[in-house]
């Protein structure tokens, strides 16, 4: 999939909140269905051009989230700017103007063409030049020469591009995708994902609800993971480095005879355990600096290295330690 | 409704036009429905004999304007009950209500597409009749008493009211509805009740008249005007998508913070802010 450069249509205009550096804003935002909380007290900041990934179980308040920053449903309290506009009813059409929300069921007119389904779309974003707008935003999905094509007819996989395409059409600054690569397969996946660094490149924000965690630490800039309240926000790497310690792994040729004699006390070890027959895993405040270190000592006592390296925490791994932390989560 | 984009209603109204044109069932029902209400109408007119008086020509007549009534009384409801909620079953109602498209666009859009094939298939059926009892009638009063200025006039009037009410009423059935069939069903049946009146002027209870068809036709507006106030109160973003309405807290207002100064969570309570429909 590939992305032009094209220009602004349909007479989309600047925000309008001048020296606004965030594409989007959201203070304390919650939403109440009568007793039933979708969700509470959330509170993050998205920068232009940013992928933001916004994670969290089933039913943990995401969709309605989207929904809230999309105008389909009113908070109960908080506020929120998007796309530089402050949300409310009276801006609700200003706002979705600039905005595109693709959901995790790209929604298409089954009984229309796929020009028919994007002919509808240019006509109720009042595009000016809808022809060149549709040809745009099939080219960037690889849909050209498809476009007469029933959606009723179509994969899976090619609906999602066409749901795509769709929400390029207003060129919108700040992009919604709903689980984007869901039910997709590797090569489309890899598709869409090229997709969206493409957007990334042109400066679109994307806010991207999604339940696979490689495809978030691949994208994302920053991730938010939600479970009714934020659980936390910030960037992957900094996710890892507040909830885990740093690690190395050494593995010898043979068990070392006094594993303790090596590894305590040595400067920047805090801990170590054996994992396996002669594999360790250290407890280290820097593994930069205390891989050098530790290798030293090793070679001192004349063990036989095989390797040494700095053990990574995945963001699955952060997301499992918050969601099993959280009280919500184990009820 | 003030502030229509021509624009988008036209995008709304040519997509619902292409959709029925692609849904066997509408078609079916424009086709074989208006073919079934011109049989009684048709029978009328041969079986009056030549030797009837005028009077009990034009009250055996009467029937044949009802049934010529129901079909813009009966089809749009039928395809309007599916609209909102046929759109919410194949999930094209989300990413519709995501665009700037206003509610008043998205109504009137929906509600033209039935609207003008009915009407028109209605004053064709009318039109129909009218050259069979000219040309095949044994009495010359059937054709007449079709082309009396008060019945035409009661005809021009009643079809497009009786459709627009139809509509209404099938789209709000259709917005609290959660299955296509019952929200049909349902359609139907609430076409009924402007019928009556209808028969009141076309059976003679009420005599027929340029006056009475203009007060009964005035009256039907009022109702019309009535119910598609109630629809469009109903048409609420928050309440298609959630199943119900939002609810503001008190001191609901728009606000505003800083950009870019909450990157944390934060325990404190918030501003209301709408988002609902523009």
């Amino acid at each position: 999939m590939k992305l032009s450069q094209g220009n602004r249509d349909g007479g989309a205009a600047q925000p309008l909140t001048a020296g606004v550096t965030a594409a989007l804003s959201v203070s304390h935002l919650t939403k109440r269905f009568g007793d039933r909380l979708a969700f509470e007290d959330v509170s993050f900041s998205v920068a232009h051009g940013e992928v933001f990934g916004f994670l969290g179980p089933n039913g943990a308040g995401k969709t309605t989230t989207v929904r809230t920053l999309g105008t389909l449903i009113a908070p109960t309290a908080g506020s929120a700017l998007v796309a530089g506009i402050p949300l409310s009813a009276a801006n609700g059409g200003e706002i979705r103007r600039r905005i595109s929300i693709m959901p995790e069921n790209p929604g298409l007119y089954l009984r229309l063409t796929v020009q028919e389904n994007l002919e509808l779309f240019s006509g109720l974003y009042g595009l000016a030049s809808p022809c060149a707008r549709i040809d745009y935003a099939l080219e960037a999905v690889n849909m050209t020469g498809r476009s007469r094509d029933l959606c009723g007819r179509l994969s899976k996989g090619l609906r999602q591009r066409v749901g795509l395409a769709r929400a390029l059409l207003n060129e919108p600054e700040i992009i919604f995708l709903d689980e984007p690569t869901t039910g997709l397969d590797p090569v489309v996946t890899r598709e869409v994902h090229e997709l969206i660094n493409g957007l990334r490149q042109r400066g679109v924000t994307v806010f991207l609800t999604t339940h696979r965690l490689e495809e978030a630490e691949r994208l994302c800039d920053q991730v938010a993971i939600l479970n009714t309240r934020l659980l936390t926000v910030g960037r992957p790497d900094e996710l890892r480095g507040t909830l885990f310690h740093g690690a190395l792994e050494v593995e010898t040729a043979a068990p070392l005879p006094t594993p303790e004699a090596v590894f305590n006390g040595e400067a920047g070890v805090d801990g170590w355990r054996l994992r396996g027959t002669a594999s360790y895993v250290l407890s280290v405040a820097d593994p930069r600096v205390a891989a050098p270190k530790v290798t030293r000592a090793l070679v001192a006592v004349g063990a036989d290295v095989v390797s040494i390296s700095e053990s990574r925490h995945s963001l699955e791994d952060v997301y499992l330690q918050m969601v099993d932390e959280d009280p919500e989560a184990r009820g | 409704m003030t502030g229509l984009d021509l624009g988008r209603l036209a995008a709304v109204a040519r997509k619902e036009a292409r959709e029925y044109r692609r849904t066997p069932f509408i078609i079916g029902a424009m086709l074989v429905l208006p073919l079934v209400f011109l049989i009684n109408p048709a029978l009328v007119i041969f079986v009056i004999s030549g030797t009837m008086k005028s009077a009990a020509v034009a009250k055996e007549v009467g029937s044949t304007f009802l049934v010529l009534l129901i079909v813009p009384a009966v089809i749009p409801a039928t395809i309007a009950a599916y609209s909102v909620v046929g759109e919410r079953d194949q999930g094209t109602l989300e990413p519709l209500l995501t665009t700037p498209v206003r509610r008043g666009e998205i109504l009137i859009g929906k509600a033209l597409a039935p609207v003008v094939p009915s009407v028109g298939i209605a004053y064709l059926l009318f039109a129909l009749v009218v050259i069979l009892a000219h040309f095949f009638a044994q009495n010359p009063a059937v054709a007449t008493t079709l082309t009396d200025g008060s019945h035409i006039l009661a005809q021009a009037l009643f079809a497009p009211l009786l459709a627009i009410w139809s509509i209404g009423v099938g789209t709000a059935i259709s917005a609290r509805s959660s299955d296509v069939r019952v929200a049909q069903q349902l359609g139907t049946l609430a076409s009924v009740p402007p019928l009556a009146v209808t028969a009141l002027v076309s059976f003679q209870i009420v005599p027929v008249g340029v006056w009475t068809a203009v007060g009964f036709g005035l009256g039907l507006l009022v109702i019309d005007v009535a119910m598609w106030r109630v629809v469009a109160a109903m048409f609420d973003r928050e309440r298609l998508i959630t199943g119900s309405r939002a609810v503001k807290a008190a001191g609901a207002g728009t606000s505003s913070m800083p950009p870019g100064a909450v990157r944390r969570i934060r325990s404190v309570g918030g501003a209301d802010d709408g988002g609902g429909d523009a």
